[in-house]
Order: C-alpha cells, then structure tokens, then sequence
C-alpha cells in the first residue's frame, strides 16, 4: 500500500483551474441560456467536483479496491437520490407547490 | 473462581490504567471513548426525557393550562431534535459499538483512533450548539426543520439548532467511516466474513448509511441555514425555491436514519438471542445479509413522508410499493430470531427480557409502518397520533430495548461488575409495560383522529391521553433504575469473570473488564460463529437481592 506522491505545482495547477471554473460558473448565470441554464452550470459543477475527487482525493491513483467500492457505491446512492426524486419532478401535476 | 476474582480486582485494565480528566478527554482507547459518548448520550437522554415529560403533562388535560402554544412547540422539537440526533442516532453504534467492535474482531483499536475522539468531540460541540440554542430563544420547527417555515418564519434559533445538528453529523460519518475500515482490514486471523458476529455485520450496514447519508442532510441543514440568513431562493417558493425540494433532501437521510438506529439494536438482539437460547442463530447468512438488504432498501422509500405533501401522484405509488418491500428483510429477521429460540435452552434474564420486548415492539411498530405506507390508509392518519406511536414503538420500543439489553448484557464485560440480576429484571418489565401503556393509547387517538403537535384537543381524547401520561411516568421509572443500579454496581456489584454469560464471540475471551489493547495475544479464530454447541450450557443467572 504505497501512498502516491503529488506534485505541489499540480496542486496549484488544479486549484487555479477550480477558481477559475468558479469564475465562469458565476459570469454564465449573467448569460441567459434558455433551458440550457441548468444544464451548463451543472456540468461546470460536476467538473469541479471530479478533479476534487480524482485528484485531491487521490482516487486517480489508489489502487485499493475498498476506496474504488466507496466511489462506487457514492455514486449510485446519488443516482437513488436524483432518479427517485426526478419522479417525482418530471410527473408533478401543474399548479401543486412548486410544480412546473 | 474467587482467588481468580479477586486477582482480576488488581490486575490492570482500561479503567485503572491512567486517572484523571485528562487521561479521559485525551483518550484514544476506544473503550474509553465508548464510555464518554455513555455519559454523554445519557446526560441528553434525560434532558430530552424531560421535555417528554412536559408534553404528556401538557396533554393530561383538553385545555391548554400548563404552557402556551408557542412553548408547546419548544418543547416537542426539543424533544425531537435532541433524542434523535443526540441520543437515538448514536446510542448503539457510538457507545456499544465503539466498546465492541474491535473487540470482537480480536483488535487492539479501531483502525482510525484519534479519529475516534475527534467524532466524540463533534459530538459534543453540536450538543453545545443546540442547548444553547435552546437556551436562547429555543427552536419551534420540529426536529424536521421543515421549510418555509424554517427559513421564512419562524423567530427561533433555527440557524444555530441547525449549525448544531450538521456539527454533529460529522461524528457520525467519522464513526461509520472507523467502523467500515477496521471490519474490513482489522479481522483477527481466521475472521472470515461468514464468521463475523451479526452484531458487526449489522453495525456494517449501519456505517454504510452513516457515510453515505449523513453528508445529505448535512448539506441540506447548510441551505437552510443559507437561505435563512442570506434569502437564496433554494426552498422558498417566492424566491423561485421549492419547499419540497427540502422534504426529499431531509427524508433522504431521515428516513434511512431510523435503520442508523434500529439495526444495531438488531445486532444486539441477535446475540442475546443465541446466548440465551445456547443456539446458532437460525438462518446466519439470511440474517447477515438482510442488515444489508434494510441499509440498502431503506434508501429508495423516503417520500412516504410526504404522500400528502403535493407530490406526484406517480412518484407516490412508487414509494409505496418500494416501503413494503423494506419490510422484507425485516421480517425475515425477527421470523429467524423466533426459529432460533425454536428447542432452545432459552433463559429468561435481563438481557433476554429486553430482546423479547425488542421482538414484540419492533413488530408491532414495523406493522403498523405498512399501514403508512399504503395510500389511502396514509391520507387518513397522517399527522396525526397513529405515526406518534408507529415511530415510537420503532425507535423507543426498538432501539432503546436493544440498547438497554447490550448495556445489561456487555455490562459485566464493560465495568467488570454484574448488576442486580432480580432488579434488572423488574426494570425490564416496569419498561415494557410503561412503554405500551404509554405509546398503545396513541395510536387509537390517532385513529380517531387527534393531530400531533397540538397543545389542546376535545375533550373525548382525555381518557386516552391520562392512560398516555400515567405510562409515560412509569416508563421513566423504568429508564432511572438501570441509572441507578448500575451506578450502585460499579461500586458494590459482583466482580464479573471473563465470560458470565457462557457467551461465544472474541469479546468474552479476554478479561472483564479488558485491558488496554485488548488481547495480549492476537487471537486466532478456528470455529464457526455463535458455536453454542460446543460451549458448556450456561449456569442458572444468579440472582442478587
């Protein structure tokens, strides 16, 4: 079980990148987009949180099959949490609280 | 045995090995901080005991004499907040757990000790937050936080309640996360998974949901917060926000919280009910791998909170038909716990009587859930005194049974001393029937009608509500005697031997109570769990006084 050894500049590298998806996350909200609003924040959104996970989080490098169970598993409960709640969302009758 | 007794009184253990509040505050001992999260759990199980108290008070008579509305709401979602987050939610896994599960896997500690202390002192700090919330102000939005009254509303401390609770959630996750790790990679030599103890195998599960569901409503106590300070429009629907977004968020967990609670005390049911039955469980893989089948159904049910919320229709067919398949795996361990008592040499002490009364109540609470989760039966009672009494005969009859049936049944592993085997006994009955005679008349009130979280009612609800509040003080006496006797043991108790119970699993291989690291050798584990077969019958439970 070797630990993997990152550079301090990849690190810097990253965090610049994630500052800077911020920064066009808050400049795209001044953009109308129509429907593609959400779409495009929540990529920027699920970007960020990836190179957060394989990178600051080492899981890019892990070779450990318990740390790859744990994402694994992550992403399936928030795939519960979406695909249930979206029905829900995607039926909901017109003119209930905050139906659409 | 008294030479070998009395020996023990000397040898060093865990307890006497360093004294002092430093050696306590600083300890990485898993033992040590199990018995801080004890002392702690306890202090806000009678402060939220307390304000139980106050509302069956409240409620003795029709009118509204003894406090205002506006108290009257304090005082439930203190109730609430501080014995679910505080006291149901890490009773089991934070103080039995954390005692037993290196133990019984034959390690020294859990694999992340300082981590350990780090969850208790979460712990506390969320505590801190929340009583002094509820000293300044208090919080009268229910232990569910619901929005918009939350963040739109109400003129109590919600943002500092909610600080509290999401502090607090990280105790959890860092215990869930200590427990996965070391079951997986701490296991004596010969531990096979098919050999681990149901007790681990449901505390397994237990982490899962703990890891994986906590930060959910973490997060979502962190938009409340937000949106309560800050006006983001993320639940309140004149900012563009949808309340109901919140429901699915906090359901997510909470709903999955009260497994966090039930299955491990299924756990220690489990091995009280093969220790005092000198049986197998029947049916171990059923019932190893139905703790994984509740921590994992229990996930795809939570909109049965909210059938009347304005939901689709179509979203709540499907939650109904997915809540009752999270019966299932429910029932197949209580139908197993029945077939290994099944030509048992079953005894009936302490530990025993609290199982039965888990069985009995955790039956009659799951029952009832199947009446809530069908539709039409939910639309007639929901709010009302029938959901009162379901969850409390889940959570109180269920979690707070098996937690006071390990405490009596580890109690002599844990302080090296036996308690009063005739008062635990009376105790064990005085609880069952305050209990019942408490929590019963709730659910006829609710059929009939009477809302929940109301400070009045008609007066045809009296008789029912006296009978409530008469169990209700008998239940607390039964909830102070094990305090007591207890207390009265550490010091006059009965040295315990190593193993009182004739009881299988690693725990009773190494002396009561143990040391520091355990184990002086790691042991190595040949035999077939819960070999009750091979092991001398038990010998007649002394019976003290």
């Amino acid at each position: 079980m070797s630990e993997h050894i990152l550079s301090s500049k990849l690190y810097w590298t990253i965090w610049a990148v994630l500052i800077c998806l911020t920064g066009i996350t808050a400049w795209v909200s001044t953009v109308d987009l129509g429907p593609l609003n959400t779409v495009v924040a929540l990529l920027i959104a699920s970007g960020k949180a990836l190179l957060v996970v394989l990178i600051f989080m080492h899981v890019k490098y892990t070779s450990e099959k318990l740390t790859r169970v744990v994402i694994i598993s992550a992403l399936f409960w928030l795939l519960i949490l979406l695909g249930l709640s979206l029905t829900d969302y995607f039926i909901r009758r017109p003119g209930l609280a905050g139906g659409a | 045995m008294a030479t070998a007794v009395s020996i023990a009184a000397e040898r060093e253990h865990y307890l006497n090995k360093e004294y002092g509040i430093r050696s306590w505050l600083l300890t990485t001992d898993h033992k040590r901080i199990a018995l801080l999260y004890l002392a702690s759990i306890t202090f806000f199980f009678f402060i939220g005991g307390f304000f139980a108290l106050l509302i069956r008070l409240e409620l003795l008579t029709p009118a509204g004499d003894l406090v205002q509305a506006d108290t009257y709401n304090k005082l439930f979602t203190m109730h609430g907040v501080i014995m679910v987050f505080f006291f149901l939610i890490p009773a089991v896994p934070a103080v039995l757990g954390n005692f037993l599960v290196p133990l019984m896997i034959g390690a020294r500690d859990l694999a992340f000790p300082k981590i350990n202390l780090l969850s208790w002192y979460c712990y506390i700090a969320g505590g801190i937050l929340v009583l002094h919330a509820m000293l300044t102000g208090g919080l009268d939005t229910g232990w569910t936080f619901y929005t918009p009254f939350s963040t739109a509303f109400s003129n109590t401390a919600v943002v500092e309640a909610g600080l509290g609770v999401f502090i607090n959630g990280f105790s959890s996750i860092l215990t869930g996360l200590n427990f996965i790790v070391t079951i997986h990679r701490m296991r004596a030599p010969g531990l096979t998974w098919s050999r681990l103890p149901l007790f681990l195998w449901s505390h397994y599960a237990t982490s899962v949901i703990m890891l994986l569901g906590t930060p959910v409503i973490a997060i979502t106590l962190v938009l409340v917060v937000l949106e309560r300070a800050f006006h983001l429009g993320i639940f309140d629907p004149t900012r563009g926000g949808d309340p109901l977004l919140f429901q699915h968020l906090f359901w997510f967990y909470s709903h999955p919280a009260v497994y966090i609670m039930i299955l491990p005390s299924m756990g220690v049911v489990s091995e009280i009910v093969t220790c005092f039955s000198r049986k197998r469980v029947f049916g171990y893989y059923f019932v190893a791998m139905a703790s994984i089948g509740i921590a994992v159904i229990g996930f795809f049910v939570w909109a049965h909170h909210m059938f009347v919320a304005g939901m689709s229709l179509y979203a709540a067919l499907i939650f109904s038909i997915l809540s009752y398949l999270v019966a299932v795996p429910s029932a197949i361990k209580v139908f197993n716990w029945t077939a290994t008592l099944y030509k048992g040499s079953v005894s009936f002490s302490t530990p025993m009587l609290y199982a039965f009364g888990f069985i009995g109540l955790f039956t009659m609470g799951g029952l009832t859930g199947l009446f809530l989760a069908a539709l039409g039966i939910d639309v007639h009672v929901t709010d009302t005194y029938f959901v009162v009494a379901h969850f409390h005969y889940i959570m109180v009859g269920g979690t707070v049974m098996g937690y006071l049936g390990g405490m009596h049944y580890w109690w002599p592993k844990i302080s090296g001393r036996l308690y009063p085997e005739s008062w635990g006994r009376l105790a064990a009955l005085i609880v069952f029937l305050g209990f019942n005679l408490t929590f019963f008349p709730q659910f006829i009130l609710g059929y009939l009608g009477m809302p929940r979280r109301y400070w009045q009612y008609p007066p045809e609800f009296q008789v029912l509500n006296v009978l409530s509040t008469a169990g209700s003080t008998i239940l607390a006496v039964g909830y102070l005697l094990p305090m007591v006797y207890f207390l009265w043991s550490m010091r006059y108790g009965k040295l315990a031997d190593d193993n009182p119970w004739n009881a299988a699993g690693l725990e009773w291989k190494t002396t009561s109570p143990p040391p520091t690291f355990n184990f002086e050798e790691t042991p190595v584990v040949t035999w077939e769990a819960y070999n009750y077969n091979e092991l001398p019958a038990l010998e007649e439970v002394r019976v003290e006084r």
